[in-house]
């Protein structure tokens, strides 16, 4: 616990090194009321202002976790230690929107909804489904998309440079502001996803998207995985190139809810939505298969978790989507557990939830019955187990205190991951010390 | 520069042929060369100007071989270089003098494809076409096309990251390749993404890719299949100047149409095209432009019109549009044909690859020309307009020691050029050996030094390709470990990144 430290910082070299710097408060805690109060916060307004708090966090051997909006602060485990917050906010221009050249460069601390705003008076848009609050860098950092992954990918697919601070305080870009760049190793790819553990993310240039004239959404239900998983196949592997296939199950037996999203033109989406109609009822739904301009009320969006939530992530390939369906369904018959399942099915991402126990939150998509933490650390281990099989995994993304401690008994929160030697290795280099966001990865076996 | 005299072998030459023998252990007989004359066949890649015969040839048959040979080498402290069909273009494949070349043709099978995934597993020597031809039966293709795909590796392309006319829409490698198996520096088998484009812990996948072979030896590549379009139409449009077409191009992207492909050629590319294969391209045009449309028939069709139109309105002398394939592969003749066109007409001819941002290729283009006026050296201009990506030919007699000159500085001075208006030396062939001195005007030395923080990571000997991409190697120091002693306030066992 780290207020028991007596803290070798002293505020007076941050304050020299930043204009914004504050002590920690009980609401900068990290990992819940329980978790770790950095000492201080810091809330660079530069990319040289956070390279300055970098070089002294590294005088100091201070640990450092960056934030954005925080939303996904929560999730992994928390940090081991923290001495310092580098809070983005700040940071929060849109430096330059080439709207000819469809890239946006803009700093690590900038709302995604703020950016979206920019970019839609150009009728542009940065294709990740994310929410509005979220900053840039966290996105970049979480590695996070939502259902139009399936077409547009993560992050990492849509990023093209990057400016980051080392954990010494050095400064150093990788990328550019062109899609096409093969020049030097592409440090993006490697900063997306890393959760704050290899460095300070200041500022991202995007590639854009234009943004579609007209979508409509195409949704079925079905009684079973086998006619569900056909359905979802068949919009996925369909020429009507859909942007996003959605599957929603409320509760584990029960029927299963697919839907399409289509993009484009006004007349073409119209035929193109009549069609995928066709394809889905093929895969015989229970009742007819409905068009919609707006997405349906239990519509994904991205992958959210408050306060006492365990979302469980699942990744396979998509032939397998009917195995993976049954495997859930079976370990949480044999756990006694009810999570809902919903997310990219197309894209071979499936999210299970469990809702906290405690709170009244009520997400959109269906919440899923709150349980114990020993079940549902069954229900994760028995599915990791179970699908454990070089092509895809389960990872429990965020979860309680007390769902990370059953869950360490069973290996932990990750099931194995490849190439975790080299991982390590990369981390030695670009943070010898262990200072950026101590911890934060789940630890593997 | 080669430093082999007749009957005395460099040490460090010896100490690469020194380990014919139990790569002959691990290969077979068949699959060692070490006759000089055998080495020299494969002394340059597609960049025939860098030249280096390597001490030794290896043809590993299986990924296990490749593991094996490389932990000999890393055993004796010997370079390697991992080569696929040596079709680059910036001598990333160009071997070392004191090292051994290790050569992945013999790995070319499509192990296995899922149709319903949308993934096919196949070894790193398959031909990037030959991807498509095995999956097509199913629909799909395998989506970059990198001009040589005929016969470049998809090894290869992993390598480079290697783009094409249509990663314009469809992405680079980097977007294709969810998978990787690698043998690592050290010699270990090791696999980086599993197939479903969700990472666990660091994208080392994403990494890698374009890594240029420093970083390891792919055996193993899970790529990510597309469907098939439902149509696909060609425009060509024909210009008075470059000025025209490059409208048309702003007023395509502005109407928020994403092509699959969008090229352009200048007069002198379409003479030389039209010399060679006999495209039919419209006489006396000073540029052509091509844009390919591809996706769902009920969108496609519209875009077509639209873009029809607006070709029009940007000045068009001539448009046709081709929807059948053999009609659309006869225009993309003349396109694919130009490097090797042009090609003919010089004695030799050095080819770029530098990126601006779209809006800047009008600004770009008008000052290749007055470079290439102020040098006497030919520039001729054929290049992905959708994407800014240029692929200058500059043209030159080699015969002349002043000509070969003047066209080395004019090639820098365009890659300046595209420095300066905020883009890249290289879109798709990679730095290799050509560019890395460019490196330093491109990125800092922290950038530059921070990148090979990867490399320090994954090779630390620097044994993997050495001397490529980086125009000073950063020394690794000590193998690195975990900082001495724990964080103060660090859970013991705790942390593992």
């Amino acid at each position: 616990m780290n207020s028991s430290r007596t803290y070798a910082a002293d505020s007076g070299a941050l304050s020299k090194a930043c204009a914004e710097v504050r002590e920690g408060v009980a609401a900068d805690a990290i990992g819940g009321s329980a978790g770790v109060v950095p000492a201080f916060v810091a809330l660079p307004g530069s990319t040289a202002e956070a390279a300055a708090v970098l070089r002294v966090a590294a005088e100091q051997e201070l640990a450092v976790v960056p934030r954005g909006a925080g939303s996904r602060l929560g999730w992994g485990a928390p940090p081991a230690a923290c001495d310092l917050v580098a809070d983005m906010t700040r940071m929060d221009a849109v430096i330059e929107h080439a709207a000819g050249d469809l890239v946006a460069r803009v700093q690590a601390g900038a709302r995604m909804g703020e950016i979206a705003a920019v970019l839609a008076g150009a009728g542009q848009e940065i294709a990740l489904d994310v929410p509005a609050e979220a900053t840039a860098g966290g996105v970049v950092a979480s590695g996070l998309a939502g259902p139009r992954r399936f077409r547009y990918g993560s992050p990492r697919d849509l990023l093209i440079g990057i400016t980051i601070v080392r954990a010494d305080g050095t400064v150093a870009r990788a990328g550019g502001k062109v899609v096409k760049n093969v020049a030097g190793y592409d440090l993006g790819k490697l900063f997306a996803g890393s959760a704050g553990t290899l460095g300070l993310i200041t500022e991202v240039t995007f590639r854009l998207h234009p943004l579609p004239a007209a979508r409509a959404f195409v949704t079925a239900e079905f009684a079973g995985e086998p006619a569900a998983s056909e359905a979802v196949a068949a919009a996925a592997n369909s020429p009507l190139i859909a942007s996003a296939v959605e599957l929603s199950r409320p509760s584990p037996g029960g029927p299963l809810r697919v839907a399409v999203l289509l993009e484009g033109s006004a007349d073409g989406v119209a035929a193109r939505a009549r069609e995928m109609a066709g394809l889905l009822a093929s895969a015989q739904p229970t009742s007819p298969a409905g068009v919609s301009a707006t997405a349906p009320a239990w519509w994904p969006g991205p992958p959210v978790a408050g306060a006492g939530t365990t979302l469980v992530r699942v990744s396979f390939w998509v032939s397998a989507l009917g195995q993976v369906l049954r495997a859930i369904d079976t370990a949480a018959r044999d756990a006694g557990v009810s999570p809902a399942v919903a997310g990219s099915a197309g894209a071979g991402v499936l999210y299970a939830r469990f809702a906290s126990g405690v709170s009244a939150e009520t997400p959109a998509d269906g919440g899923g019955e709150p349980a114990p933490a020993g079940a549902i650390a069954g229900f994760a281990g028995a599915l990791g187990d179970t699908l454990e099989h070089g092509r895809g995994g389960v990872t429990v993304l965020a979860a309680p205190a007390e769902v990370r401690a059953a869950l360490a008994a069973r290996g932990g929160m990750a099931g194995s991951v490849p190439g975790l030697s080299l991982m390590r290795a990369v981390k030695d280099q670009f943070d010898p010390g262990h200072r950026m966001s101590p911890g934060r990865f789940p630890e593997v076996v | 520069m080669e430093a082999r005299m007749e009957g005395v072998l460099p040490m460090a030459v010896t100490k690469a042929t020194a380990l014919a023998g139990r790569m002959t252990q691990i290969c077979g007989a068949a699959n060692v060369l070490t006759d000089p004359l055998e080495l020299r066949t494969y002394e340059c890649d597609g960049l025939t100007s860098h030249r280096a015969t390597p001490a030794l040839v290896v043809l590993p048959g299986t990924a296990g071989e490749v593991a094996a040979v490389v932990r000999e080498c890393a055993q004796a402290g010997v370079p390697f270089v991992a080569r696929g069909s040596g079709t680059g273009l910036s001598g990333g494949a160009v071997p070392h003098s004191e090292g051994v070349l290790i050569v992945m043709s013999r790995m070319r099978r499509v192990l296995e494809i899922d149709p319903v995934a949308r993934r096919a597993i196949v070894e790193p020597g398959v031909t990037n076409l030959s991807v498509t031809e095995a999956v097509r039966p199913y629909g799909l293709f395998y989506a970059p096309d990198p001009s040589s795909q005929v016969v470049c590796s998809v090894g290869g392309n992993v390598a480079e990251n290697s783009g094409g006319a249509h990663c314009l829409k469809h992405g680079f490698t980097v977007n294709h390749v969810l998978g990787l198996e690698i043998v690592t520096p050290a010699g270990e088998l090791t696999w980086l993404g599993d197939g479903t484009g969700v990472a666990s812990g660091y994208d080392l996948l994403g990494a890698f890719t374009g890594s240029e072979g420093t970083l390891g030896i792919v055996t193993k590549i899970i790529v990510k299949l597309t469907v098939a379009p439902q149509a696909v139409h060609l425009v060509l449009a024909a210009y008075d100047s470059l000025e025209a077409g490059g409208r048309a191009v702003s007023d395509i992207i502005g109407a928020g149409i994403v092509p699959a492909a969008i090229e352009m050629m200048d007069a002198l590319s379409i003479e030389a095209a039209e010399a060679a294969v006999h495209c039919g391209y419209p006489e006396g045009a000073a540029a052509v432009l091509l844009v390919e449309l591809d996706g769902p028939a009920a969108e496609v069709e519209a875009e077509l019109s639209t873009v029809h139109s607006l070709c029009e309105k940007a000045g068009a002398r001539e448009i046709r549009t081709a929807d059948d394939p053999v009609q659309r592969a006869g225009i993309w003749a003349g396109r694919k044909s130009a490097f090797a066109a042009v090609g003919r007409l010089a004695p030799a001819y050095i080819v770029q690859d530098g990126v601006v941002p779209r809006t800047a290729l009008g600004d770009v283009l008008a000052r290749i020309w007055a470079l290439s006026q102020e040098s006497g050296i030919r520039v001729a201009n054929v290049f992905h307009a959708g994407d800014g990506n240029l692929h200058p030919l500059v043209l030159y007699d080699d015969a002349s020691a002043a000509e070969t000159e003047a066209a080395e500085v004019l090639s820098g001075a365009i890659l300046d050029t595209c420095i300066e208006y905020g883009g890249s030396i290289t879109g798709e062939h990679g730095v290799g050996v050509d560019k890395s001195k460019y490196m330093p005007k491109m990125f800092s030395a922290d950038d530059l030094d921070t990148m090979q923080l990867v490399r320090c990571a994954f090779d630390p000997a620097s044994l993997c390709n050495p001397g490529k991409v980086f125009p000073t190697p950063r020394l690794c120091g000590e193998v690195p470990g975990p900082r001495r002693g724990a964080h103060p306030a660090a859970a013991p066992g705790a942390e593992i990144f």
